[in-house]
């Protein structure tokens, strides 16, 4: 790689734009926002949401099941097109594992916020009982985090060694963190022979992880016997939406990435085009799944399931039902097929949109079945309509996102430069000769 | 080992909701007032459920469906709790750990008979209803869920007297052991021993005129109704 590119890949870190200050800044006062009124809601407890009896889940847990989709993408692009030797991943691969590092936590974070007894969660490690699928996912994402954060670390580590030794105008405190980061890295090939055996170990790992992982969170719902959630296929269904919504949040990122830090030559229309086609994939695997549980439930005619699907198709929740199915199908495959082709602005709408899409899905998912319990009777018809308290604690969850993101890409470059270096290249050539 | 079990009489059944109350007063149910109600917050151990009204005067037709716990064999929320603040005691009954429960709601979405309630608020109960809290029964605290016991305290109790007066458990003196029964003006409701082939709610439960609710979904339920002539 030649050293103009690594010095544009290095500029970033070295320079804060009054822009940036200021977004920084807005996204920390959202965030303290929202840790005010969590605040707000530990002194008065849940009854300041929109839960109720029978809809005891709201959009805490929907967020909970979104943002672990959306860490999807990251394990998706840098783990699964790994293994498959897809090299075009390369430059993106950092990007999209960060965006799974940083959404993890806001994941778990929900699952925290929806406790009716925070001070009590210690005895899930007390009194764990593996029977219950909380536990299982309590199990798989913590598994999830920490190894997505090994991996993100180690990917990383060289390129934290080339900020020690190329960024010597830092300051004092960047140049320190940089030193100890970087764990004494050498730039040895047998260093880098060791990482990348490492790293595709691990790449096979997180692989079968990311499969387990989103698998386990449908099924705090599929577990149990209630209509529209007892079925085999939410599980896979939540798989495929999780690296559905995961892939247009690589598309969105990547476009504000080569914008702000300059990197067209980089991030070229040709790494859009493959994602493009990957998205159509998914558009259309998604609509396969869409399909094929609704004419499933429709088809068998059961009374308590025809209860949850007619809430969706023409009930009270018909406007987000057709809303989301017009934003995860049709419109991003019309984009994907016409103007997504030569647009990147075209594409980032694309990504936003299957975004806003794929939350609906969890929220069509989520609370419709718990309006329509087995049991009915007009006591326990439900309905729910989120709070603003619950609205604040999730936009701050997503400015918590963002912030983490933002000042990553401040520190760190976000674009690897080692795995796309000659040298290292040449020496990871030998290594397989 | 006994199986505590509950029988109610539909055709009995008035829809009197004196049950209802009596469980209140029995198991210091909080008291969610009118706003929390119409929200959906209102609690009740006991619950009458009802049908919507059909046909026309004078030919109208409703029922009425008390429903307590189930206390199922195969309990649905037993199951996913993940630190066994609900489990099952040897004589089959759903019980609650108050302490333990970390309010994570998984039992109330896994119940497919909607009977577990969630404390949104501190508990609450109007002048002068504090001062006459039952003290066989603790208040629970706001962030946990609780449910009918069917009056564990009272069955406990009652086996404590006979034990120490060296006898076993009479039928007579279970069948209106727990609150609701014991008020029921029409006598709709049974309790005993399932596990005793004589006892009432055995000898009720094998009656042609017996079935239990969601019966398909292989919980077993200890709430077994009679209906039909």
């Amino acid at each position: 790689m030649a050293q103009d590119e690594e010095t544009l890949l290095l500029s970033p870190l070295t320079r804060t734009s009054r822009g940036f200050g200021i977004f920084i800044a807005l996204l920390v006062a959202v965030v303290l926002v929202g840790a005010a009124i969590y605040g707000y809601q530990w002194a008065n407890g849940l009854s300041v949401t929109g839960m109720n009896r029978p809809v005891y889940m709201g959009i805490y847990i929907v967020n909970f099941v979104f943002f672990i989709g959306l860490a999807h993408s990251g394990t998706f692009i840098s783990a699964i097109l790994r293994l498959v030797g897809a090299d075009w991943r390369k430059p993106l691969a950092r990007a999209a594992e960060a965006i799974t590092v940083f959404s993890v936590p806001f994941g778990a974070g929900s699952i925290l916020i929806d406790l009716g007894r925070l001070d009590r969660m210690f005895n899930i490690f007390v009194h764990g009982r593996f029977e219950s699928p909380l536990l299982w996912d309590v199990v798989s994402v913590s598994l999830y985090l920490l190894s997505s954060i090994a991996f993100f670390y180690l990917s990383l580590l060289p390129d934290i060694a080339r900020c020690r030794d190329r960024l010597i105008d830092v300051p004092r405190w960047q140049h320190q963190m940089y030193r100890v980061l970087s764990l004494g890295w050498k730039d040895h090939p047998e260093q880098y022979r060791r990482l990348e055996k490492v790293l595709a170990a691990m790449a096979v790992f997180m692989s079968m992880l990311v499969i387990i992982v989103h698998t386990v969170v449908s099924w705090v719902f599929g577990m149990t016997v209630q209509p529209g959630w007892h079925t085999a296929i939410l599980g896979p269904f939540f798989l495929v939406g999780a690296v559905f919504s995961g892939s247009g949040a690589v598309v969105v990122t990547m476009a504000v990435l080569r914008r702000i830090f300059h990197l067209e030559d980089v991030l070229t229309l040709k790494h859009f085009d493959y994602m493009r086609k990957l998205l159509i994939a998914l558009t259309l695997v998604w609509l396969y799944f869409m399909v094929a549980e609704y004419l499933t439930t429709f088809y068998g005619q059961e009374v308590e399931e025809m209860l949850v699907f007619w809430q969706k198709f023409t009930g009270t929740y018909a406007i987000p039902f057709w809303v989301m199915f017009t934003l995860c199908f049709a419109v991003p495959l019309a984009i994907f097929l016409t103007r997504g082709k030569r647009s990147i602005g075209w594409m980032v709408a694309a990504g936003l949109i299957i975004n806003v899409g794929m939350w609906l899905e969890r929220y069509i998912v989520v609370v419709p079945t718990l309006t329509r319990p087995r049991l009915l009777s007009e006591l326990t018809m439900g309905n729910y309509t989120p709070t603003w308290v619950e609205g604040v604690i999730t936009a701050a969850c997503f400015a918590g996102l963002l912030l983490l993101y933002a000042l990553f890409t401040r520190f760190f470059p976000i674009i690897p430069i080692w795995e796309r270096s000659e040298e290292v290249e040449a020496y990871l050539h030998e290594m397989e000769e | 080992m006994p199986k505590w079990g509950m029988v109610i009489d539909l055709d009995k059944c008035t829809g009197c909701q004196a049950c209802s109350m009596a469980c209140r007063v029995e198991n210091n149910v909080s008291f969610a007032g009118p706003e929390q109600a119409e929200i959906g917050r209102a609690m009740f151990w006991q619950e009458v459920l009802d049908t919507e009204m059909h046909g026309h005067y004078p030919f109208l037709e409703t029922q009425f469906v008390p429903r307590p716990c189930m206390h199922c064999e195969h309990p649905p929320c037993v199951k996913v709790c993940p630190v066994g603040a609900t489990f099952q005691t040897e004589d089959g009954l759903v019980a609650m750990d108050y302490e333990l429960c970390i309010g994570c709601r998984m039992c109330t979405i896994a119940c497919p008979y909607a009977v577990r309630y969630f404390n949104w608020l501190a508990p609450r109960f109007p002048t002068p209803l504090e001062q006459a809290l039952n003290p066989d029964v603790p208040v629970r605290p706001r962030g946990v869920v609780e449910k009918c016991t069917f009056c564990i305290h009272r069955l406990r109790a009652a086996q404590d007297r006979a034990e120490k007066e060296g006898r076993t458990l009479r039928d007579a003196e279970m069948v209106n052991l727990p609150a609701c029964n014991q008020v029921c003006p029409a006598a709709a409701r049974y309790f005993g021993d399932l596990e005793d082939p004589e006892s009432t709610v055995s000898r009720l439960a094998r009656s042609p005129r017996a079935f239990a609710l969601l019966e398909e979904l292989g919980t077993e339920p200890k709430v077994h109704y009679l209906t039909g002539e």
